[in-house]
């Protein structure tokens, strides 16, 4: 397995003690920890080139928009963008599934339409569907998870060739099973059909290998938290026939082309969808954050990630009464486990691992159809990033059969 | 003892691991003076349901609950259930009252003795997140209690 150890050195925050022990973060699916890389970043365009973008013709406003364009490329070459053109800065995922549901569903959903989704996504990509099929009388059909927390593509074949499927939306990995789904298949499917596709790659951009035209789907979301970045900023991907055809999004500057009392004219994508003066930092500090991830190799922390839940999950059997949801191993999976403890509710669990300086996440991880699904009011998780090591695996689990004593 | 058992001992005292896992007056009440109502922490999901019969003067004849939850949840809606059990509606208020400034220190606590062993639940005061799940059942109590109290008024 790849050895990232060394890494560690680049985060600062994780070399801090938290109830007497030192800090395991081991929620990342929520969050990622930054590098200082990318924190030296924000600190170097605040100290020498703030400065608005597209607006000035002074040096600092034209060092800010080189900079802020750059990103826009790299995020191009780093997600297999055809141009940069079609990366959209947003605030998050939840932002680029919000602008698709409202701009792109008014335009396109009439009554009777249907939206088809899954039974595992995310409540940001649920929601938005939810309200963009109340305001078009659309409706939303989702594809049943089987019991191994994969998709039932059976069932997810036959929704789309039912008729009226204007659109389908689909996680790329799961923040609660794990479960990978094929996205480039189920593309490939929907596109036959002349159905238009999201995919929701916030667990999956920076820890694997993500090319958008190899996955086929019209529009690609997620956020830079996620991926060592600043908070407040994400990518919507579209493609650029699907964005060409879209109205703008919010009203404002920088997406105009001409106005007049009468009306205006807008831009093209990507400028069209960002109206306002848009988060420079945060999309320096993405910048800096793909060119470490990129530093290290995405495919090697996809290897470290891959390891590092599989020999963890092995682990997990050892503890009595605890469940892992998802794909069993050896199946691939985002480098995350969600499980529950006879013993304990998984605020009992989280509370107690805080104690030992354990960072989890418990509870229903935004997915209380995936836990109704599964009989659970929620879960505890445990998620990696490239910062994580077996030996913090092996301590989750000292701690996890310490807690089954104390709760049982 | 390490510090930080000493600290979760607190929160999870001997007599709430045991409520939350033989909670006492679960289920459900039927008939024409009970009354019903939820409590929902979107937070995480947890929800738990009371019931609760009044009798003539308003008193709490019985009271059930039942729900998923956290131990301090659920130790906290099967203590609550004992201490409500043939409480009038002015006793119960106060024991209300009294639990709300118990788990969030917010002020003085009138009648520690009327506690009991609800005390326990004092050490959920260091654990300001957790406030929540200790008063889930509690704030169902109340809106059901509000409910028999306006239909005995009414009637
Ligand atoms: C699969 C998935 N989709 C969407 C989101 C929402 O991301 P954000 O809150 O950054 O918009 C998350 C993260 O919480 C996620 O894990």
């Amino acid at each position: 397995m790849p050895d990232l150890s060394h890494r560690r050195a680049d985060f600062p925050i994780l070399h801090q003690q938290v109830g007497g022990h030192p800090l395991i973060y081991l929620d990342s699916a929520a969050s990622s920890q930054k590098p200082r890389q990318v924190i030296d970043a924000l600190v170097r365009y605040y100290e020498r080139d703030n400065a608005n973008v597209h607006r000035g013709l002074h040096e600092l406003s034209n060092r800010a928009t080189e900079q802020f364009e750059a990103v826009r490329a790299k995020v191009a070459r780093f997600i297999g963008a055809a141009s940069a053109d079609e990366v959209i800065f947003t605030r998050g995922t939840t932002e680029g599934v919000n602008l698709v549901a409202q701009v792109w569903a008014s335009h396109f959903l009439r009554p009777g339409d249907v939206i088809v989704s899954t039974g595992m996504e995310h409540h940001s990509n649920l929601v938005p569907w939810q309200l963009a099929a109340e305001r078009c009388g659309a409706v939303v059909k989702y594809v049943p998870v089987l019991e191994d927390g994969t998709l039932d593509l059976a069932a997810l074949r036959a929704l789309l060739e039912e008729g009226s499927v204007k659109l389908l939306t689909c996680v790329h990995v799961s923040n609660s099973l794990g479960t990978i789904n094929p996205v480039a298949q189920i593309c490939a499917w929907a596109r036959a059909l002349g159905i238009t596709t999201l995919v929701d790659g916030a667990q999956a951009v920076g820890h694997m290998p993500v090319d958008v035209q190899a996955i086929g789907c019209d529009f690609y979301v997620f956020s830079g938290h996620k991926i060592c970045a600043p908070t407040g900023i994400g990518v919507l991907y579209g493609r650029a026939e699907v964005l060409a055809n879209m109205p703008p999004w919010h009203g404002g500057g920088e997406m105009i082309d001409s106005v007049t009392l009468e009306g205006s004219t807008y831009k093209q994508a990507p400028a069209r969808f960002e109206a306002g003066t848009p988060d420079i930092a945060g999309v320096i500090g993405l910048g800096a954050a793909i060119d470490y991830l990129e530093g290290i190799g995405i495919e090697v922390i996809h290897a470290h990630g891959q390891e590092l839940i599989q020999a963890t999950l092995q682990k997990l059997q050892t503890v009595p009464g605890l469940r892992v949801l998802g794909p069993p191993p050896p199946v691939q999976r985002g480098s995350l486990a969600a499980f529950s403890l006879a013993c304990a509710h998984p605020h009992d669990l989280v509370e107690y691992a805080n104690t030992k300086g354990l960072a989890l996440r418990g509870g229903h991880h935004c997915t209380q159809p995936l836990m109704r699904r599964f009989g659970v009011v929620g879960t505890s998780r445990a998620s990696f990033y490239l910062y994580n090591t077996h030996a913090e695996a092996d301590r989750l689990v000292e701690v996890l059969h310490q807690a089954v004593k104390f709760f049982s | 003892m390490a510090a930080e058992d000493a600290a979760l001992r607190d929160l999870y005292q001997q007599v709430i691991l045991d409520h939350s896992r033989h909670p006492r007056n679960q289920g459900r009440l039927d008939g024409p003076d009970c009354h019903h109502a939820r409590g929902h922490n979107p937070a995480c999901g947890d929800e738990v349901e009371v019931w609760l019969k009044t009798g003539p003067q308003g008193q709490i004849e019985d009271i059930r609950f039942e729900g998923q939850g956290c131990a301090i949840s659920q130790a906290s809606a099967s203590l609550m259930t004992l201490a409500l059990k043939g409480a009038s509606p002015e006793a119960a208020r106060r024991l209300m009252a009294d639990f709300h400034a118990l788990v969030t220190g917010a002020s003085a606590v009138g009648d520690a003795e009327a506690l009991g062993n609800l005390l326990a639940l004092e050490g959920v005061q260091k654990f300001p997140q957790r406030i929540k799940c200790a008063t889930l059942a509690w704030h169902a109590a109340e809106q059901a209690l509000n409910q028999g109290t306006q239909n005995g008024r009414s009637s």
